[in-house]
């Protein structure tokens, strides 16, 4: 059975106006509907596939994220969601704001847009479960070998 | 034998979207006290005055909150036009009311939904978002941004709505009426969720006004305050009186927002039926000098805006008091006493907003 | 037709930096409430601190200056919700503030940078 066909989603608010926050949870609801891709919005890090972060990332939520990161299951993938995840965006000059999430934690998808689309972040989710499948099959080369 | 122990609340947590943290101190079950904890989204966004002109500010103003953004671009908007002495012309004072009004009632069927799915109601959150997607057709339709919409500048708007389309408003307005009524009726009637909310949490009146408490968290324990009702914008010409609940408690404060969702109906109708012709931008020349402080009643309550300005294109200081910081007293003293398992829908019922609250 | 209250207002009243508390009891007395406290950087260590009441509807501001070094007495004992504001211009702007009722310590706003709009 591949994983691919139900990813879990685990969203964590990074330090974002909660602008692309409402889009992610937009994007699970009727309309965009991302759960016909079955993927589930899931709380729990350590059931989760794919996180998607939005906001760029401060001192204080730094340790959280590489914390919630820790915690998900390999394989695993990063959406950045948002130009502010992607980046930095509007609160780049911020003296609080240490940059896109990148800085912390490594990112597969980039999802720019301020704030972002429904559209470009399902568009994103999509190119994450294909990579997803990617991982996966080099994790099983690597443990056959 | 009762037993003490403190419960780390958040960062991350299954019901609430956004980073709130308390440190809860329990007595077995029940919370003996609450310690709030701000900081996971704090940006430093107050301190960008000193690289960003005060015209670019606007942009930054609305990326307070992407839920309330129109209206804190707004009130940014109306302090600096304030403090240069800048004369909006009417028909762009309609138009924020109309945006103004359209973001409360996309923010309030947001928190709807929230409280849907805190109860555990599934299908009902999705419904509830279902109809929150009809305003957001609306808004993109106007502006072509669905939450955060950058049409607000400094001197009115950046652009016009045609009078078809305000009249196309009217009529979608029509059928977002029926909707609502079948969605409310499940979080009024509904036994289930009566047992999850009537008689939690409850703030008396005296509470609410010493703990300095706004917006539908204020008016549910009974105060008859609501900003809207001061000469800001449109609303001075709109007929409406703020709408109170007395019981003080989750149930109340759900009323209240049921309540306000077909006030602001109410009033984009009304505002549309009156909205004269011209122009929706006045030129602003100069820069702006001396200090001003506006008020704007945001979706969660009122919001403070500071500006003081010394002549030069940045500002020397704009500072926000939005609503949810004012009511984290509020939250403090509503959670004392109750259940552990209430906490989550009891953070929920004063709507917080942790990205305005931390800025 | 209702008599229309100007949404937001610019009446404030200087005063000096002792006499706080005795206008601040003046004005709770009168059932005013408290609705923010901001500080602002004037200039090469000193500030202005601005506090804001409001009545119903009415809103005014007593204004201090006060310089970098000196402690402010905090008004908590008064305006017990005033711990947040205090907290915050504590936090933000590193002006010491005296006998806060809940006193977070420099930990309400943990920020990157120690009291960035010193």
């Amino acid at each position: 059975m591949k994983m691919s066909k139900s990813p879990w989603l685990l969203h964590y608010d990074a330090s974002s106006c909660n602008g692309c926050d409402i889009e992610v949870l937009a994007s699970t609801t009727p309309v965009y509907d991302v759960e016909r891709f079955g993927v589930i919005n899931t709380g729990n890090p350590k059931h989760a596939d794919i996180l998607v972060v939005t906001g760029g990332v401060n001192y204080q939520n730094k340790p959280v994220l590489e914390q919630l990161y820790a915690q998900m299951p390999d394989p695993k993938v990063v959406v950045a969601a948002g130009i502010c995840a992607c980046d930095g965006g509007v609160f780049k000059d911020c003296y609080n704001i240490l940059g896109g999430i990148d800085k912390v934690i490594p990112v597969d998808v980039y999802a720019p847009g301020c704030a972002v689309r429904p559209e470009c972040l399902i568009d994103a989710v999509v190119k994450a479960i294909a990579i997803l499948d990617e991982k996966r099959a080099r994790m099983k080369a690597e443990n056959k070998a | 034998m009762s037993k003490i122990s403190v419960v780390p609340y958040g960062p991350q947590h299954p019901v609430l979207p956004e980073p709130v943290h308390l440190d809860l101190v329990l007595q077995d079950e029940k919370i003996v006290s609450a310690i709030p904890s701000i900081g996971f989204i704090h940006r430093g966004l107050e301190k960008l005055v000193e690289k960003r002109d005060y015209k670019e500010m606007v942009f930054v103003a609305e990326r307070i909150c992407g839920i309330c953004s129109f209206g804190h671009g707004m009130g940014y908007c109306e302090a600096v036009e304030n403090v240069m002495k800048v004369e909006v012309p009417d028909r762009a004072k309609y138009l924020r009311t109309i945006f103004q009004e359209m973001s409360r009632l996309h923010s309030h069927t947001l928190w709807l939904g929230l409280a849907a799915d805190a109860f555990g109601y599934e299908s009902l959150f999705m419904q509830t978002w279902r109809i929150r997607e009809k305003i957001l057709d609306m808004l993109e339709m106007a502006t072509g941004g669905r939450v955060i919409f950058s049409i607000v500048d400094v001197g009115g708007l950046r652009k016009d709505v045609p009078d078809e389309m305000l009249a196309e408003f009217a009529k979608r307005l029509k059928d977002l009426r029926e909707d609502y009524n079948r969605i409310t009726a499940a979080f009024l009637e509904d036994d289930a969720v009566k047992s999850r909310l009537c008689g939690v949490g409850v703030l008396t009146i005296e509470q609410a006004n010493d703990l300095g408490c706004c917006g539908p968290f204020l008016r549910a324990s009974g105060v008859r305050r609501d900003s809207r009702m001061t000469d800001y914008e449109a609303y001075a010409k709109l007929d409406f009186e703020p709408v109170v609940s007395h019981d003080g408690d989750s149930y109340a404060r759900c009323v209240v927002r049921i309540k306000e969702i077909y006030q602001s109906i109410d009033l984009i109708e009304q505002a549309i039926a009156q909205i004269p012709a011209g122009d929706v931008c006045t030129p602003v020349k100069g820069m702006p000098d001396g200090e001003y402080l506006a008020r704007v009643e945001q979706p969660r309550g009122e919001a403070l805006y500071y500006v003081k300005g010394n002549g030069t294109k940045n500002l020397e200081r704009f500072r926000v008091r939005t609503p949810t910081f004012a009511n984290i007293p509020g939250l403090v003293e509503v959670l004392k006493g109750q259940d552990f398992a209430d906490v989550g829908t009891l953070i929920l019922t004063i709507d917080p907003c942790i990205s305005c609250t931390e800025r | 037709m209702r008599q229309p209250i100007r949404a937001g207002e610019m009446m404030i009243c200087e005063i000096d930096p002792d006499t706080l508390l005795d206008e601040v009891t003046k004005l709770k007395y009168s059932e005013w409430r408290l609705m923010q406290i901001c500080a602002t950087k004037t200039g090469e260590d000193s500030y202005e601190v601005l506090y804001t009441f409001g009545h119903g509807y009415r809103l005014r501001s007593i204004r201090l200056k006060i310089s970098g070094e000196a402690k402010l007495s905090s008004i908590t004992s008064i305006y017990p919700i005033a711990y947040l504001y205090e907290n915050e211009m504590h936090d933000l702007f590193g002006i010491e503030i005296d006998m806060i009722n809940i006193d977070f310590k420099g930990g309400l706003f943990r920020t990157g940078v120690k009291a960035p709009f010193k």
